[in-house]
């Protein structure tokens, strides 16, 4: 049996196919003008590489910012429990997730099974979201991807007096201005988005292991400074940034297998 | 005596010339890259205007984020000193001051003198100071200063969904791209400001009458916005620019100084 989920974002969509033995394939893709546009776009992708037609999908879960738009599913679940479900599944022993992406930062602490006990959510600020990394990376001229490794090279540890990305803009520019080490104006970039991220997830008190998830974990840089923003150690994942969408999977197949998953929807309820 | 105040700001520098409580001369400039030369070439200016030299001022009081940096002045006092008194001089009855600067937003409440009883301040988020209004018409390609004009030709203001500046920024270019009128954009951009205003004053509890100092107060659609959240009506300050609130402040504290040394 086959089931897919499919996690629609305000930037980018992800879709992915499951079998009982695991992946079979993923997609990701930028976002388009709708959601259903980018939902149906990414799981073109996704059921291409499988080298399968929507058809053969037994369920189909929809999650993200756009999840009620997409007409394909069979039923949404809210990002949180998602995302919660996904991180259990790829590092068994985590009990708290930090989910960094483009528009949000998210902490949740889940249960064994991966259902959510607590969660919060920060996007009202983009300080401690990956849109930092984006306006410092566009004013540096330097691209997104390349941050983790230059900021690896710093030998020097310097620290950003702002925390908000329009002062920390200017701040950085005068940086540049007078000769800072762009390796290591990066590095404490880094430190002042997990800084942002650590204290976000430290207000629900963190439980170990703690995993980091979402676009901004495949940084290396990042990874190394949020480590140290919370003083433990951390895990990683294979697929960080299609997390949810792996969460939605799962949960396609407890819908297909009949399993009731009244735990996963009551969580889901709490993000509404 | 001729005195005068220097106020260096992020955005722009003011000097303002003061003779028995009755301003002289005043000059308002963009801000340098040093702090040192904003503060010369704005009291050059004032200077240069008035035909006198430095030689000629009593005493020279410099406040603002760049006091510690100006050469010529006796003596360097914080900001909210100078923006107290230079608000109670420009509106005797206020007893309430919002003070927009560059990169931060301040409410104070002050006495009949114009000293400082309580005061609150953010200058660790963009949203709700000048840095707001300075990115949003650069997204607008707009003057700062025609902001508050463009907000009075709104018919359907639109909302904007974050006070995050950031986030703010990409909702308004999305706007801009689906052909929103500019204006309605402007005064959208205008409630936000005000809306993350109206946190800080009410977090200080005001009393009437309340003044607002600083750039900002020139732009009408903030003030009017400002009013409706606040209900009431926000004095306006006729006697000079209200910009010049610092810098004014800081001259009558050189006049005082200058006068006896009371401080």
């Amino acid at each position: 049996m086959i089931v897919a989920g499919c996690d629609v974002g305000s930037l980018t969509a992800k879709a992915v196919i499951i079998d009982e033995n695991g992946i079979v394939a993923s997609a990701m893709a930028l976002a388009k003008r709708s959601p259903e546009e980018s939902a149906r776009a990414v799981m073109d992708q996704a059921l291409n590489n499988a080298g399968v037609a929507m058809t053969d999908i037994s369920w189909c879960v929809g999650t993200g910012y756009g999840r009620k738009h997409i007409s394909f599913v069979n039923s949404v679940e809210s990002e949180i429990a998602c995302h919660g479900r996904g991180a259990v599944w790829q590092a068994p022993t985590a009990r708290t997730v930090i989910d960094i992406g483009g528009p949000d930062c998210k902490a949740i602490k889940v249960d064994a099974s991966g259902a959510v006990a607590r969660f919060i959510y920060n996007d009202k600020c983009a300080s401690g979201t990956g849109r930092f990394l984006e306006v410092i990376a566009e004013a540096l001229e330097i691209k997104l991807d390349d941050l983790g490794d230059i900021s690896l090279k710093s030998a020097k540890k310097i620290t950003l007096s702002n925390q908000c990305v329009v002062f920390a803009e200017t701040e950085i520019i005068s940086l540049v201005n007078d000769g800072a080490e762009i390796s290591d104006i990066i590095r404490a970039l880094h430190h002042a988005v997990a800084n942002r991220a650590a204290a976000l997830a430290k207000s629900i008190t963190i439980e170990k292991d703690i995993v980091m998830t979402g676009g901004v974990a495949r940084n290396a840089g990042m990874f190394e400074a949020l480590k140290s923003a919370l003083g433990t150690d951390l895990l990683r994942v294979d697929n960080p940034q299609i997390n949810g969408a792996i969460g939605a999977a799962l949960m396609a197949m407890d819908a297909a297998r009949g399993t009731p998953a009244t735990e996963h929807r009551k969580e889901g309820a709490l993000v509404e | 005596m001729m005195v005068a105040g220097c106020d260096v700001g992020s955005l722009t520098s003011k000097a303002v010339i003061m003779k028995d409580g009755k301003m002289v001369e005043s000059v308002i400039i963009k801000s340098k890259a040093r702090p040192g030369d904003s503060a010369d070439a704005a009291m050059g200016q004032a200077l240069s205007k008035t035909g006198l030299s430095m030689q000629d001022i009593g005493f020279c009081v410099g406040t603002g984020y760049g006091r510690d940096r100006i050469s010529f002045v006796q003596e360097a006092v914080t900001e909210i000193a100078c923006h107290g008194k230079g608000a109670q001089w420009l509106v005797p009855s206020a007893r309430t001051v919002i003070d927009i600067g560059g990169q931060d937003c301040k409410a104070m409440r002050i006495d009949e003198q114009g000293n400082m009883i309580k005061f609150t301040a953010n200058d660790k988020c963009a949203s709700g100071t000048g840095r707001f209004l300075e990115v949003m018409a650069k997204v607008l390609h707009v003057e700062l200063g025609d902001l508050g004009a463009l907000s009075a030709l709104s018919k359907n203001a639109i909302t904007l969904a974050s006070a995050c500046t950031v986030w703010a920024q990409a909702d308004v270019i999305q706007y801009l791209n689906s052909g929103v009128p500019v204006a309605d954009i402007a005064a959208g951009i205008n409630s936000a400001m005000a809306s993350r205003m109206s946190i800080i004053v009410n977090n200080i509890g005001f009393e009437r009458d309340v003044v607002m100092t600083g750039g900002v107060a020139k732009n009408a659609g903030v003030v009017s916005a400002l009013e409706k959240l606040l209900g009431l009506r926000i004095k306006r300050v006729t006697r000079a620019d209200p910009q010049l609130a610092g810098a004014i402040g800081a001259a009558l504290i050189a006049m005082e100084k200058a006068q006896g040394g009371k401080s």
